[in-house]
């Protein structure tokens, strides 16, 4: 197993693209690291791994809170071990046209999306530098990268990433360090269950590949990501949308 | 007391930089001499925050170009 022996550690793991990545990292032999919100939230994650034989352990952070990112770690460095695999998946959306969106709706998507991958990344950069390997992955979107109607906040937090990850490469790469992000399209979870069914048949008939995503789409080319097969690449961002945005 | 703080940040440069405690002296350039990159430098400064329970602000950071800049400026900021 190509991550045996690694620890990752994957933030929104409770459930949709986040579940499917600390199970496709647990498959391929990492101890998983299963961050959300709330402990009991990532618990399930972490029952599924351990029903297939692996190991994973959950936590409860708030990562857009320093102190919480920073207990988070630390009690994941006593209780696995160093992360060698950060995935920033943690996630949300406050949806709506900028004429109606409030402050609040802009801070607390950056906070999270944002902010919350920038506090990840510090916190675990000090152990891998030392370690002179690190795989950092973020999870953006083709909204970051194309735009959307209705999402400035959430495309803005998931174009930063796009940035974030091309100054993480460049500042960490001298160590051993790797930084990529990877876009997917409109993949079927939680997040777009309640978007209009018309929306869902429209980018069915646009994406080449004829179908909606699926969360394990995703997780494999983290997995990808994360293996020695994606030694030499940083600084990169993997569309994976089925070829909507061709 | 400037001596064994001279013999702490030796420690902390030779841990941080892997570099020899006989390359280490009071002028020795932490780039130049101790072949250490900005990230190196980073990193030693935290080490130096760690080791002396001391906070250093980055625009001191820059001011410290050799061993003896830090152990003049540690001293200073504990005594």
């Amino acid at each position: 197993m190509i991550l045996n022996g690694k620890i990752a550690a994957v933030t929104g793991a409770s459930r949709g693209i986040g579940q499917a990545i600390a199970l496709d990292l647990a498959r391929a032999g990492a101890q998983v690291a299963c961050i959300a919100t709330k402990e009991a939230n990532a618990q399930t994650t972490v029952e599924m791994i351990l029903a297939m034989g692996g190991m994973a352990k959950a936590y409860g952070c708030d990562v857009s809170q320093t102190e919480s990112v920073e207990a988070t770690f630390a009690a994941i460095a006593s209780d696995l071990g160093a992360p060698a695999i950060l995935v920033n998946n943690a996630g949300i959306t406050r949806d709506t046209l900028m004429l109606r969106m409030k402050d609040d709706d802009w801070d607390q998507v950056m906070a999270t999306n944002l902010r919350g991958a920038f506090l990840c990344t510090r916190v675990v950069t000090k152990a891998m530098m030392k370690a002179r390997e690190g795989r950092i992955i973020n999870i953006t979107s083709i909204v970051g990268l194309h735009g959307a109607a209705g999402q400035a906040n959430y495309a803005a937090s998931k174009a930063g990433l796009v940035g974030l990850t091309l100054a993480t490469a460049k500042e960490l790469g001298a160590r051993g360090i790797t930084c990529n992000a990877v876009a997917p399209g409109f993949i079927e979870t939680d997040m777009t269950h309640d978007l209009p069914q018309e929306m869902k048949e429209q980018v069915q008939k646009s994406a080449p590949l004829g179908r909606l995503g699926s969360p394990e789409d995703i997780a494999q080319v983290v997995t990808f990501l994360a293996g020695p097969g994606a030694g030499y690449m940083t600084g990169q961002v993997l569309t994976v949308d089925g070829g909507l945005t061709l | 007391m400037a001596d064994d703080i001279f013999e702490r940040v030796k420690k902390v440069v030779c841990a941080e930089l892997d570099v020899q405690e006989g390359e280490v002296t009071e002028s020795s350039n932490f780039i130049a001499d101790l072949g250490a990159d900005s990230l190196d430098v980073v990193e030693l400064v935290m080490a130096f925050e760690e080791e002396f329970k001391i906070d250093i602000p980055d625009d001191e950071v820059t001011k410290l170009a050799t061993v003896g800049d830090a152990v003049e400026y540690i001293k200073s900021k504990i005594a």
